[in-house]
């Protein structure tokens, strides 16, 4: 019964679309304020009715209802109770509804705080919002249903992957797609811009906390899926410029770019036509994402089932909705306004060069991403791209980038001086210089690249740094004072202050693990030793350890330093006898200097009896790539709690002349 | 005014271009040595790559062929059912990895021996394309296709060197 | 000049967009390993058949001495989307009047004998293959696999993945067509 008011609900969620995806916006165009409004409720309306479908799904899930095809495949009754309710967006069809939950929630949260929006324009947006809806309901609906019943009903699951089976993973997705979802409603207003034909800083200024609140989510999203790979897999990698990871980085690059130009279009008025198509283009990227991924058009070995039906309804909800918001730029975009002038060297002239090289870097990654289905449909021929692409493309174009961002916080709107940001930065060359020197002094491998980009990060913590303390006066005035001027200062600067130094920090975390780790793989027995990086690891064996739905094999390794024992790590190789299918599950010790890593595998055949594969890493600073994701989460953070950025804010008193966009 | 609002806009596209020109020149050099191509056993006795050349081959794990070397390596033979090719691996094999069973490895082909710096097993051994949905509406049983972006993490369920 | 602009970023997602249509062909597999089976004779095996559902095993010998194209299937019990092509290849063998044989891989015996009695048995030899080792000779890489055999025991066609679109049967059909020419 539950599963059908689930189903129920979800059809009359696409009802309800359907009347929001038609009716506010003929409003807008008939100048009819009840029609407009109704946006409004028919947004809660949908919100709710997928919050029912999908609390229909989770209690499926949670008293494992196997009558449920979606339950039966994706879970199993000894499952632990967490993994059951994460088993919810687990499976292809689950996470579809999860993705129209978030749709209908920004479309919800757009008309409760959207207030001080023009009516016209919440209308059309939360139409626009609507039509995505619909293209995914229907998707779902059609080809995918997650409430399909199946008879007779087994008597049990067969249980969720167990490399899924993990706290990180159950809450990776939720994230990730409150990142994708979110830059929809930045879409949505684009669109709605586009059809009103008025893009004006006030605009811009509605636009970025959703962008903001976005950037935040898919962040943190990434990091997290980093972070799982890096101690679940077994090998110590937390990159891999693998597609599927390439489809979620897209989306922040270009939202990245989006968030720093909607300032200029908010500050300046300028960038307009630039902001509106980066707004497109995100959001495109994040439904190009979920194509990709959801057809298997290039998921490396694993995809097999290349799955035609599905990828063609995909294909074209992305050919509707890009095609469409590209053409109707095409049409629109030449009549905007310029905006704003401003001389090479300004506040503007930086961020024009972050939104040139951010795009760039998108390009490159969007190239070597897709290249391999471009180079088969023309040539036939089967490659792939590897991280040596990536490292050698993206790489050299974000140095620059980051380099530029250690200056761009000094420039001032229109005409900087940067004779001046150069003598207030001098101390902050020397510094850096000496660090470069430090770092190239004391490393004793790995590329000099990686001296080099050691530098520029330490150059944009420490100018990141003065800024911030030469905002508050730290030094010039009394503590006091400063502190004063700390409380005073608008939390989006100390935001921006945050997200930046993240950024510093996680680069030393990014070239410490890959330019200087140290990795040795080899045969262990009990007994075996190993010396890496200072340690000296001794192997003991191995003992068996009962899990809830696992039997692990738990390997025994001392680790000791000139002499003194550290610690025991403990890597589990674990066998799951439901799924059939085993993990690794590695060891680590972590220290802010750098982690020391261990995962062990049973012995391949018989003739390897009693040794296993140990495999031990020692990754200089890899704890600092998290910390500084975090960071940048908080960052972001910290700007959305900005009193300008707060939705439903009065308008501030001196607001800038709303500058006309010429409409139709 | 106008004037200077068009030479700005001009120096900006000029500008997008010259980096766009750069970042051609970058991706062909990054193209350089960035791709792999893909090889099957057969295609790699008939016709064998340079020593130089980084590529993929793919192909089912011998029955029986897989040994350790020394102190980490391992060996075991790649087939397609027709040519069958040696190949070397120092590092741990990937959860999936089993004799008899598909592999991807990433490496280059040194007198007459596969070096792999890289393995992935493949994964599974359903395949489910979505028409068989409809398929199922009677028997009613259906395995969630192994996209999901939150599953599809286990593409990289392998070992190797990243870099 | 600001009108190409304008309309770059449409074509970049048209060219994406074709590619991606492209792509999405339904015979196309991104990893698929090539058949090298195609144009060979049937690789040399011999499998016990399964006890109590009354076929008997399958070996080389049976290609070898057939009077028409023979249509091999790979299938499993625990392989879900075998099940749908179950009905698929029932109907075939209703229909068409093909010889149809099986090579139950990698699957025990007990459960293969349920799961051909819910179902019923269109196969007219099965092989059980419980350790793989035949599904090595053929070069299968996944379940379910299908192979059209010619009257001289040449492969002549191989299907990877279940036979449920309707374009995959038109393939087969022709397949079996083309390898029942040779002697009518």
């Amino acid at each position: 019964m539950i599963p059908e008011i689930g189903q129920f609900a979800l059809t009359l969620a696409l009802m309800t679309a359907v009347v929001q995806g038609i009716l506010p916006i003929w409003g807008a165009a008939r100048n009819n304020a009840v029609w407009m409004r109704s946006a409004t409720s028919t947004a809660f309306l949908q919100c709710i009715l997928i919050a029912i479908a999908f609390g229909a799904l989770m209690r499926s899930f949670v008293v494992s209802d196997f009558t449920v095809l979606n339950v039966v495949e994706n879970s199993h009754s000894l499952k632990p109770m967490l993994f059951k309710v994460a088993g919810t967006w687990g499976s292809h069809e689950g996470s579809l509804l999860l993705w129209t939950l978030i749709l209908a929630a920004f479309g919800a949260a757009v008309a409760l705080l959207g207030q001080n929006i023009p009516t016209s324009l919440k209308a059309r947006t939360l139409s626009v919002q609507a039509w995505i809806s619909i293209g995914f309901l229907s998707f779902m609906l059609f080809t995918s249903n997650p409430f399909d019943r199946i008879f007779p009903a087994p008597l049990d699951g067969n249980d969720l992957n167990p490399l899924l089976q993990d706290v990180g993973l159950a809450m990776h997705p939720p994230l990730l797609y409150i990142g994708y979802v979110g830059f929809s409603i930045v879409f949505s207003f684009a669109v709605a811009a586009l059809i009103e034909g008025r893009v004006d800083p006030a605009w811009a200024r509605w636009v970025r906390p959703w962008t903001l609140a976005a950037w935040v989510a898919l962040t943190g999203g990434i990091a997290l899926g980093s972070w799982w790979a890096y101690y679940e897999l077994g090998w110590g990698g937390w990159w891999f410029w693998d597609p599927v990871e390439n489809v979620s980085f897209m989306p922040w690059l270009l939202g990245t770019a989006l968030l720093h130009s909607a300032v200029v279009t908010e500050k300046r008025g300028a960038f307009k036509s630039w902001t509106i198509l980066l707004a497109i283009l995100t959001f495109s990227l994040s439904l190009l994402g979920t194509f990709i991924v959801r057809s298997g058009l290039l998921t490396s070995v694993h995809a097999f089932a290349v799955d035609p039906e599905r990828g063609i309804y995909i294909l074209g909800l992305l050919v509707v909705s890009i095609g469409g918001s590209l053409t109707l730029y095409a049409i629109r975009a030449p009549k905007m306004d310029p905006g704003g002038l401003f001389a090479p060297v300004s506040r503007e002239g930086g961020l024009l060069i972050n939104n040139l090289l951010l795009a760039l870097a998108t390009a490159t990654v969007l190239f070597g991403t897709l290249y391999p289905l471009f180079l088969e449909a023309v040539t036939g021929d089967k490659i792939s791209v590897g991280p040596p692409f990536f490292n050698a493309s993206f790489i050299p174009i974000m140095l620059p980038l980051v380099i530029v961002m250690g200056v761009g916080p000094f420039l001032s709107w229109k005409r900087a001086d940067l004779p001046g940001v150069f003598d207030r930065l001098k101390w902050v060359m020397a510094i850096t210089l000496i660090a470069a020197l430090v770092v190239w002094y004391v490393q004793t491998k790995g590329p000099a690249l990686a001296v080099l980009s050691m530098a520029i990060a330490v150059w944009l913590l420490l100018a990141t740094l003065r800024e911030w303390s030469l905002r508050i006066k730290l030094g010039q005035v009394g503590f006091g004072e400063s502190l004063d001027r700390l409380r005073r200062v608008p939390r989006s600067s100390h935001g921006m202050t945050l997200a930046h130094a993240g950024l510093a920090v996680c680069m030393f975390g990014f070239i410490g693990s890959s330019a200087w780790k140290s990795e040795e793989v080899l045969f262990v027995e009990p007994g075996t030793q190993i010396e890496i990086a200072g340690f000296d690891v001794t192997f003991e064996g191995t003992e068996r350890v009962q899990g809830p739905n696992y039997v692990a094999a738990v390997g025994v390794l001392r680790v000791s330093r000139n002499g003194r024992e550290v610690t025991v790590l403990r890597p589990e190789r674990r066998t799951y006898p439901v799924a059939q299918s085993q993990t690794t599950e590695a060891a680590i010790r972590s220290t802010p200097a750098g982690d020391l890593y261990a995962s062990i595998t049973e012995p391949a055949n018989q003739d390897m009896d009693g040794k296993w594969t140990l495999r031990i890493l020692y990754e200089p600073l890899v704890g600092l790539v998290w910390l500084g994701s975090l960071m940048l989460v908080l960052g972001g953070l910290t700007s959305l709690t900005d009193r300008r950025l707060r939705v439903g804010t009065p308008k501030r008193k001196t607001a800038v002349a709303p500058l006309p966009i010429v409409g139709e | 005014m106008m004037t200077l609002k068009k030479r700005r806009r001009i120096q900006i596209i000029v500008l997008a271009f010259a980096a766009l020109g750069v970042a051609t020149v970058l991706i062909g050099y990054a193209l350089q040595d960035g791709i792999n191509y893909f090889r099957s056993p057969t295609q790699v006795t008939e016709a064998p790559p340079p020593s130089s050349e980084k590529f993929r081959i793919g192909g089912l794990v011998s029955e029986n062929s897989l040994r350790t070397i020394g102190d980490a390596s391992v060996t075991f033979s790649v087939t397609d059912g027709n040519a069958t090719v040696p190949v070397i691996y120092v590092g741990m094999l990937p959860d999936l990895f089993e004799e008899g069973q598909g592999m991807i490895g990433l490496g280059s082909f040194v007198d007459g021996t596969f070096l792999a710096t890289e393995i992935l097993a493949k994964h599974d051994e359903n395949y489910m394309p979505a028409e068989v949905i409809d398929a199922l509406e009677a028997q009613g049983v259906y395995q969630g296709g192994r996209q999901d972006p939150n599953q599809s993490e286990d593409t990289k369920n392998g070992a190797g060197n990243d870099s | 000049m600001k009108r190409f602009l304008i309309f770059l970023p449409l074509c970049v997602a048209i060219a994406i967009g074709l590619a991606g249509w492209w792509g999405l062909n339904p015979d196309r597999d991104p990893g698929s390993v090539p058949s090298a089976l195609i144009g060979q004779p049937v690789p040399v095996f011999d499998l016990p058949a399964i006890e109590g559902i009354g076929v008997s095993g399958l070996s080389t010998q049976d290609f070898t001495d057939a009077s028409g194209p023979i249509l091999v299937n790979v299938f499993a019990s625990w392989c879900v989307p075998c099940r749908a092509e179950h009905a698929v290849l029932t109907r075939m063998v209703r229909e068409d009047g093909l010889v149809l044989v099986g090579i139950n891989y990698k699957d025990k015996p007990d459960a293969a004998a349920a799961w051909l009695t819910e179902l019923g048995n269109p196969y007219d030899r099965i092989g059980s293959d419980e350790t793989g080792r035949a599904g090595i000779e053929w070069g299968i890489s996944g379940v379910p696999e299908t192979f059209v055999i010619d009257t001289n025991g040449i492969v002549v066609f191989r299907y990877v993945g279940p036979i449920t679109s309707d374009a995959a049967l038109a393939n087969i059909r022709k397949a079996l067509a083309q390898a029942g020419a040779d002697k009518p």
